[in-house]
């Protein structure tokens, strides 16, 4: 019943609920990035992070570092902390903490299969792969020619094939058509995780509505952005879009007719908490989007902890762990290239 | 029976009135403990839990926050001290005198009373345990909060009390016939 969480929820979720907000205060802060963006090398940044959470991950790494190992040591102690906690967890929270990895599943899906037509080594793709994201019979999708056999050989047997009803084609796979996979996929684990939280009820399906809307409106966004000038119809395109968020059905119908980015703009200005990030940009620019939906996520994924006793915490801890690992991607990368300069065009800070 | 007027020998009004008076103290006396526990221990397993957990990465958080549960621990010994007043207060009275209506309302006092004690120590229980969780939790992230969150678990801790002050004055009244 929603407002009396409080009486049950620590039955089962109390201490994993005390773990991620400890986890939590172990987020950089703007102080932590300020001293970051003022290192000269890697080695600076790896002295800096060792005095936090990080420090245990990377301090057996040999110097010269490099960023990708800086990138994939911090990955790995987002990977232990979700085992950690999904070990620790009962029904239906660790249906919940499942979900979140679903993502990442489609993504290296994904990656794999672009990545074997364009004659890569399966081994080198396996290595790139989000650790979250793994499954047993990963490396077999490198044999798959179309779609049918992807799901035949390999995804039937993963908590991915309840998604694959919309995109069954026996075409060959190429970029246009891994493209639309990917987003079909993503449509359908966006709307599941929907009705599962919807299920829960109570504070956590308040919080995650919320934080997934935003998720799907996003990535409307950025399809319709991405598809401008592509040879993917309006049909297509309204296919790909989730049946839910704030933009559904009528925002939709208007995105599926736009051309170029201003009248995206016009779209998306008709929506109050929409147009308070288009309002940041000036007309014609679009580089700033991405950054802008950043930080919105952020500020709506730290309000997710201002409430206790719901699983929404969960998902904001994985989503700002992740940010903040993109943020250090971006703060190495300018720094071992020297262009100390652009840092503070990426950077998203979050307390 | 004399001064008690019922409508008809077996309905509801008479099956009220012909149970015995003890058994209502009894369970009075049941209901005083076994609520208040229930309130404390649903109170300390909300606070526990969370405490435990937040105590891993903030270590110093554990000695403070123990108040919590003190609090909760309380609630019960009140359900344990009401319920020691209310035993000395039941007396034998002779059969003859067991359906007057001064042994009834005796009765009904000791019932009441333990009642009132149970169901305020349940909830002040709950309170003060959900109050704790969060306290335990803000405590670990930020200390100068913990003063701030003890002093709403004592108004919290109050409830308790007036339940037990209200069911002390109405066991006092509780008056068997004299022999």
């Amino acid at each position: 019943m929603y407002g009396f969480e409080a009486l049950t929820f620590n039955i089962h979720g109390g201490y994993l609920e005390a773990i991620v907000r400890g986890h939590r205060a172990g987020l950089l802060t703007t102080a932590d990035y300020n001293n970051l963006c003022q290192c000269e090398n890697l080695d600076d940044i790896k002295m800096h992070l060792s005095a936090t959470k990080y420090g245990s991950y990377l301090q057996n790494e040999p110097s010269p570092l490099h960023t990708t190992t800086i990138v994939e040591k911090c990955t790995l102690k987002l990977v232990d902390d979700y085992k950690h906690m999904l070990c620790q967890a009962t029904e239906p929270m660790s249906t919940f903490l499942e979900y979140i990895r679903y993502g990442h599943m489609i993504d290296n899906v994904v990656l794999i299969v672009t990545g074997t037509l364009h004659e890569r080594d399966v081994q080198e793709l396996i290595e790139k792969c989000h650790p979250l994201g793994m499954f047993d019979s990963i490396a077999t999708l490198a044999v798959a020619q179309n779609m049918r056999e992807l799901y035949r050989l390999v995804l039937v047997d993963t908590p991915l094939a309840p998604y694959f009803s919309e995109c069954l084609t026996s075409e060959d796979l190429d970029d246009m058509n891994i493209e639309i996979m990917r987003n079909t996929l993503y449509k359908a684990y966006l709307e599941d995780f929907y009705k599962f939280c919807q299920k829960l009820g109570g504070a956590t399906s308040e919080i995650m509505s919320d934080l997934l809307a935003f998720e799907a409106d996003r990535r409307a966004v950025n399809i319709t952005i991405n598809s401008i000038g592509t040879e993917l119809t309006r049909e297509d395109r309204k296919k790909l879009y989730s049946n839910f968020g704030l933009l559904y059905p009528y925002g939709h119908e208007e995105l599926a007719i736009c051309e170029d980015i201003d009248q995206v703009r016009g779209v998306m200005e008709k929506y109050p908490p929409y147009q308070a990030i288009f309002s940041k940009m000036s007309y014609g620019e679009s580089q700033m989007l991405d950054k802008a939906f950043y930080e919105e996520e952020v500020r709506r994924l730290c309000l997710a902890f201002e409430q206790q006793f719901h699983y929404a915490v969960f998902f904001a801890y994985m989503r700002l762990r992740e940010q903040e690992i993109r943020n250090l991607m971006w703060i190495s990368e300018c720094v071992a290239q020297n262009q100390k300069s652009r840092i503070h065009d990426s950077v998203v800070y979050m307390f | 029976m004399s001064g008690v007027t019922i409508a008809h020998a077996s309905s509801w009004g008479a099956a009220l009135v012909r149970t015995s008076p003890y058994t209502f103290s009894a369970i009075g006396i049941a209901i005083s403990i076994g609520v208040s526990v229930l309130g404390a221990a649903w109170g300390i397993y909300i606070t526990g839990s969370s405490l435990i957990g937040a105590a891993i990465e903030a270590p110093r958080i554990t000695s403070k926050n123990l108040i919590s549960v003190i609090f909760c621990e309380a609630v019960a010994i009140y359900g344990v001290i009401v319920a020691i007043i209310l035993q000395t207060k039941l007396e034998s009275v002779p059969s003859s005198k067991m359906y007057d209506a001064e042994s009834l309302r005796a009765g009904y006092a000791i019932f009441a009373s333990g009642i009132i004690v149970g169901f305020a120590n349940l909830v002040c229980g709950l309170c003060v345990g959900i109050i704790g969780s969060s306290c335990a939790l803000s405590d670990a992230q930020n200390s100068t909060l913990f003063v701030k969150i003890l002093v709403i678990e004592i108004f919290g801790s109050a409830l308790g009390l007036f339940g037990v002050i209200v069911g002390i004055i109405m066991s006092a009244q509780a008056t068997w016939p004299t022999k």
